[in-house]
């Protein structure tokens, strides 16, 4: 039961740190997207972001810092085996779902609805 | 008026966004979509065999569905409106920045215009990621070859 309400603070505040990007720093929404995919790559890479995975579930998964994690874990799972050469081959090998999902279901969009005004 | 004039004036007269609003309306937003997203998550170990670390994949595919309609049928906007980064930062984000830009470019062709304006918008972020991504990996297979840190 624990996992919804961490699920909920940690999703919430993740998107209050893309808040304070937007309002204080005055960035860009692709600006603070890329910050937080790049932040959540590092925190991949010192070991940061699996626990948070473990205590807040979704919270932690849903928001963008997420691919950037996963794309970071796959590649290092890869260089575990493989050395250098995993880095490369091992990226997509976690994060394949949300590329393909954005892929197919952008493509079945255009298919089946019609553009009006900003959607 | 010289330019720095012109730019403190600007400043004190353009309305302030209320950034305390700004914070709660984001906080709800983004907690609500990822407590939609953890009970998808739920939904997918106990009716299907995957385990806590694995749900994260059906999960982010099905919230990029849910994305999808919310988008195509014009509600997204209102919830982004509302919402701010709560809307943006959460992976449905993701999936309304790659659908919209389909739908909007559909007129071009599918080819041209689905194709090729797909990631206008969340291009930056796979580019963004796949390199710190590749970074990040190969600072850290480097330092386990030297022995600094291990796996």
């Amino acid at each position: 039961m624990s996992i919804f309400i961490t699920a909920f603070i940690v999703g919430g505040l993740i998107s209050v740190v893309g808040q304070l990007l937007f309002d204080v720093a005055k960035l860009t929404p692709a600006h603070t997207l890329c910050i937080l995919v790049v932040t959540g790559s590092i925190l991949d890479g010192i070991g940061w972001y699996e626990p948070l995975i473990d205590f807040a579930g979704a919270g932690a998964t849903i928001p963008i810092t997420s691919f950037g994690n996963s794309l970071t874990h796959g590649a290092m799972a890869e260089a575990e085996k493989h050395g250098f050469v995993g880095v490369l081959t091992g990226m997509f090998e976690v994060t394949s779902s949300g590329i393909s999902a954005a892929i197919l279901f952008g493509f079945i969009a255009a298919v089946i609805f019609k553009a009006k005004g900003k959607n | 008026m010289d330019d720095k004039k012109y730019a403190t004036l600007e400043q004190e007269i353009s309305p302030k966004p209320p950034l305390f609003q700004n914070i709660i309306r984001a906080f709800l937003t983004g907690g609500m979509i990822c407590l939609v997203g953890q009970f998808i998550a739920v939904f997918y170990m106990t009716f299907f065999d995957f385990t806590e670390r694995t749900a994260s994949n059906p999960t982010v595919a099905t919230m990029i569905f849910i994305a999808m309609l919310l988008t195509g049928f014009g509600q997204y906007r209102k919830i982004a409106q509302f919402g701010g980064a709560g809307a943006a930062v959460p992976i449905t984000g993701f999936g309304n920045a790659v659908v919209s830009a389909s739908i909007e470019h559909k007129s071009e062709g599918y080819v041209l215009g689905v194709g090729g304006n797909m990631f206008k918008l969340a291009g930056s972020v796979i580019l963004f990621g796949v390199a710190s991504a590749f970074a990040v990996a190969l600072i850290k297979t480097i330092l386990v070859k030297f022995g600094v840190v291990s796996w």
